[in-house]
């Protein structure tokens, strides 16, 4: 039910969630779709309803001219070329309408990844670091789904680790070509793509990226890899054999590899959190159907608690992943607002607005991931035995989900990156978390407040997130003083202080959208996303704590863990909220729709 | 050809439904879409149009919401789009809709004006006829095609048990399109882009409300269907047992 809001304007500082309240009027939500962008929620899911679902075997059984004649079809549509400029043939459209796409593209886990590979990975290197002749040769085949992208970084001794590759690039004599050598493992729509952006050392240093076209001398493709999941897309590995690449075709400088590397991850992650979503919200239409139709002791499943409370953590997940997967996707809207349509800088200033959420958009994968993992295993429990057999659709979306929280960085790497991107903006003080702490301990030293009552909507809710922040400062600073410069080193640590803060960002965009929904529709017709909210708040702070607990005993001893311990307490101090109730209002709302309907 | 596609906003197919609370009419909060057979009349209007060259404008009676659906008619590719924008629209039976869409175009020559074959809310399958009769025009129902010809259409008509009928017919002239005779296209991204830009006229009730006249047909209550289930065992010997189906079947379901 999206209203005509506008949306949110002011610029928001990435990671600024963790440190200040967040004002919900900043804060953009589905709720805030304007009438272009339900226009293209429509197309995008009536393309994959009419398009991909009943196709859904065909995919499945590798008939990848199928698969290229839908993205072709997709493309007509403009499905594929939202984040490329009109001077290109692109649709060019802002983040919200590409994350609106990557949402309900989502209902077919191989084609999607298809899809996003093509549109992200595929296309975007070019778009943000191409030059205007590469533009102009490469974009306009790609927008128009006549060439399909891929991108080529792994290597089978590197993933993680992707600046160790061993792909060579070396000048050819008459400094006409760089000539390639090595080979790239798990390459997404390898078997069809027509134009691979491929990272190889020049000279065996200097990190960088080439536009590689299939056809080039030297280039092969290896065998399709048997995989647990996402069957019906195209993996292989490429051989580089003295392959020649023209000198026109290095993509960005020489050397300047990895910042495409990591830019192009942003984008890939923060579509993978709503791709995730839209899984997700496939995933509960086929559970409510299920749940309804299948009967057991004489009663649909559906009419079971245990089953109803599956159902609610279902409808759970996706209102908290569209939370978290819109509201960054506005802010980098608003944060590109201002910037010239068609100025030759604007791909560059783009790309920096992006790069300023590097940590909302490692956030989203690591969340939406894991929330997906969730639900199709609770797919397969509700379809029971018919959950374990291929002939219904909740065997192959949990083998699809996985490779989610391995792909576009692991999760163990972007909690690294989380971690790590806080305490450095803290240390060069662009974030002020250092103050942000050095307060809080003054405050909790200083004993318990007799704050007057917060007597606003929902100030339970806003008392635990206020307390969440807290939590995470608390241990942040812990850590960062008892192993200083060597951190990094202690990767539970960095893991766990992870954890804090990815619950942080979503408690704070699932309350955010509540308050914003109490406020334009009334408490009553806001009453299932209340109830959203509790149990959410309610395992999230469980999480924060247990996070906490595992980092105090780690890097504090003695009178000083009693000290902490005695803090978190008093910080985690609640009322239990009745979550079985709150899940039973959601369950009988999604079941009464029949599908996820806020 | 200048045509005039006529539209309207109903509660979505599966959308579960329920009574407002006097139980006249489903409570606002559903979703809403276009109406099916709308949608088609949208799509043989722009098919048309691509052949023949013209203007698509689209038109719809309705509150605010209502124009999502001329939105949603520019981004597949009318040129323009009419809005009687009220509440009150809302109230009003087929013939005052037909009464205010026939004075909000008056000042406007159509050649061809394309409603959806009824509505999957009321299902009054009036509109239509309506608005060709006050217009002065003839009028053909239930098309399946309709092509250009020397001047006029040609249209295809469906009658009962798979019959069709083919009429050429003079222009102006009101057609209701069936549902589910071709594919309809998707909102390309672009379309979505241009439709911000392109035109829609907004008219109020005032404007149109000289030509109204009182509700000939109101709904008094709405109600769903008590669903009930009676097993009436017919007993017997066998032979006597088929005697009495056979009679049921016959005089009181009348199946045989």
């Amino acid at each position: 039910m999206a209203t005509t809001a506008t949306a949110p304007q002011k610029k928001i500082v990435g990671g600024n969630f963790l440190i200040e309240e967040t004002n919900p009027r900043d804060v953009f939500t589905p709720e805030d779709f304007n009438e272009q962008h339900q226009l293209i929620e429509q197309t995008a899911e009536e393309f994959s309803q009419q398009e991909i679902l009943p196709n859904a075997d065909r995919i499945e059984h590798k008939d990848f001219a199928f698969s290229r004649e839908l993205l072709k079809k997709a493309a007509d549509l403009g499905l594929t070329s939202v984040d490329i400029p009109e001077e290109y043939g692109g649709a060019e459209m802002d983040k919200v309408s590409s994350a609106i796409i990557a949402d309900h593209i989502a209902k077919q886990g191989s084609f999607a990844v298809t899809f996003s590979a093509h549109v992200g990975i595929g296309t975007l290197p070019i778009v943000w670091f191409g030059t205007d002749a590469q533009k102009k040769k490469y974009l306009p085949l790609l927008a128009s789904g006549e060439w399909v992208g891929a991108y080529a970084l792994s290597e089978s001794s590197s993933g993680s680790d992707a600046m160790n590759a061993r792909a060579k690039a070396v000048l050819s004599p008459d400094g006409k070509h760089y000539v390639l050598n090595g080979e790239k493992m798990w390459i997404t729509n390898a078997g069809f793509a027509d134009l691979f952006v491929i990272f190889a050392k020049v000279d065996g240093e200097k990190f960088t990226a080439f536009l590689v076209e299939r056809t080039f001398p030297g280039f092969s493709v290896g065998a399709e890899e048997h995989k647990l999941g996402i069957r019906g897309s195209s993996t292989c590995p490429l051989i580089l054999n003295d392959c020649q690449v023209p000198v026109e075709n290095v993509l960005g400088e020489i050397g300047k590899g990895a910042t495409i590397a990591f830019n192009i991850l942003n984008v890939g992650r923060f579509k993978l959190g709503a791709a995730a979503v839209g899984g997700a919200r496939t995933c509960l239409a086929n559970s409510i159907k299920w749940a309804k139709e299948r009967k057991a002791f004489g009663k649909p499943i559906a009419d079971f608690g245990m089953v109803r409370e599956m159902l609610a953590d279902i409808a759970i997940g996706i209102y908290a992943g569209e939370s978290l997967v819109y509201r960054t996707v506005g802010m980098m809207d608003a944060a590109t607002a201002d910037i010239e349509k068609g100025s030759p800088d604007e791909s560059k200033l783009i790309r920096k607005a992006i790069e300023e959420y590097a940590v909302e958009c490692s956030i989203i994968k690591v969340w939406a991931s894991e929330m997906f993992d969730k639900v199709v295993d609770n797919q397969v429990q509700i379809y029971g035995g018919y959950g374990f057999v291929e002939e219904y659709p909740a065997e192959r979306a949990y083998r699809d989900s996985r490779v989610n929280r391995i792909f576009e960085g692991t999760n163990e790497i972007n909690r690294l990156i989380i971690t790590g991107w806080l305490l450095k903006r803290a240390m060069s003080g662009q974030l002020p978390l250092l103050p942000a702490i050095k307060k809080l301990m003054d405050e909790v030293m200083a004993g318990p407040s007799f704050a007057e009552e917060d007597e606003r909507k929902l100030a339970t809710q806003r008392k635990a997130l206020e307390n969440a922040k807290k939590i995470g400062l608390m241990v942040s600073g812990a850590a960062s003083q008892k192993y200083m410069q060597q951190i990094a080193d202690h990767q539970e640590v960095m893991g766990a202080i992870a954890d804090i803060v990815i619950e942080v960002y979503a408690m704070d965009s699932v309350l955010a959208r509540t308050l914003k929904l109490i406020e334009s529709q009334g408490e009553a017709a806001s009453a299932t996303a209340v109830a959203i909210t509790d149990v959410y708040f309610s395992e999230a702070t469980s999480r924060v704590e247990a996070a906490a607990k595992k980092i105090l005993a780690d890097v504090a001893e003695g009178d000083m863990l009693r000290t902490q311990m005695t803090i978190l307490r008093r910080l985690t101090k609640a009322e239990p909220v009745n979550v079985i109730a709150a899940r039973e209002k959601v369950a009988a709302r999604v079941l009464d729709a029949g599908k996820y309907a806020f | 050809m200048k045509i005039l596609v006529c539209m309207k906003q109903v509660p979505q197919k599966d959308a579960p439904l329920k009574l407002n609370e006097s139980a006249t009419w489903v409570r606002e909060d559903v979703g809403y879409e276009i109406n099916e057979p709308d949608a088609y009349a949208l799509e043989a209007a722009l098919q048309l149009k691509e052949k023949n060259g013209g203007e698509v404008v689209a038109i719809s009676a309705g509150p605010a919401r209502a124009q999502t659906v001329l939105r949603e008619a520019l981004a597949k590719g009318a040129d323009r789009a009419i809005h009687l924008e009220d509440d009150k629209f809302v109230t009003l039976d087929a013939f005052n809709i037909a009464r205010a869409m026939a004075a909000a175009i008056k000042d406007e020559a159509f050649d061809l004006v394309l409603t959806g074959l009824q509505s999957d809310d009321y299902g009054y399958a009036q509109t239509g006829v309506l608005l060709a009769e006050l217009l002065g025009w003839a009028h053909a129902t239930i098309i399946m095609q309709v092509e250009a010809k020397d001047g006029g259409i040609r249209v295809k008509r469906e009658l009962e048990s798979g019959y069709f009928q083919h009429v050429e017919m003079p222009l102006p002239a009101v057609l209701t399109i069936q549902s589910g005779i071709g594919k309809l296209r998707y909102a390309t991204l672009i379309g979505i882009k241009q439709a911000k830009n392109k035109p829609l006229r907004k008219v109020s009730y005032d404007e149109v409300a000289a030509s109204l006249r009182p509700n000939q047909l109101t709904i008094e209550k709405l109600y769903v269907p008590k669903k009930t289930k009676q097993t009436e065992v017919i007993q017997g010997t066998p032979s006597e047992v088929a005697k009495k189906l056979v009679a049921k079947l016959r005089d009181e379901l009348r199946v045989i």
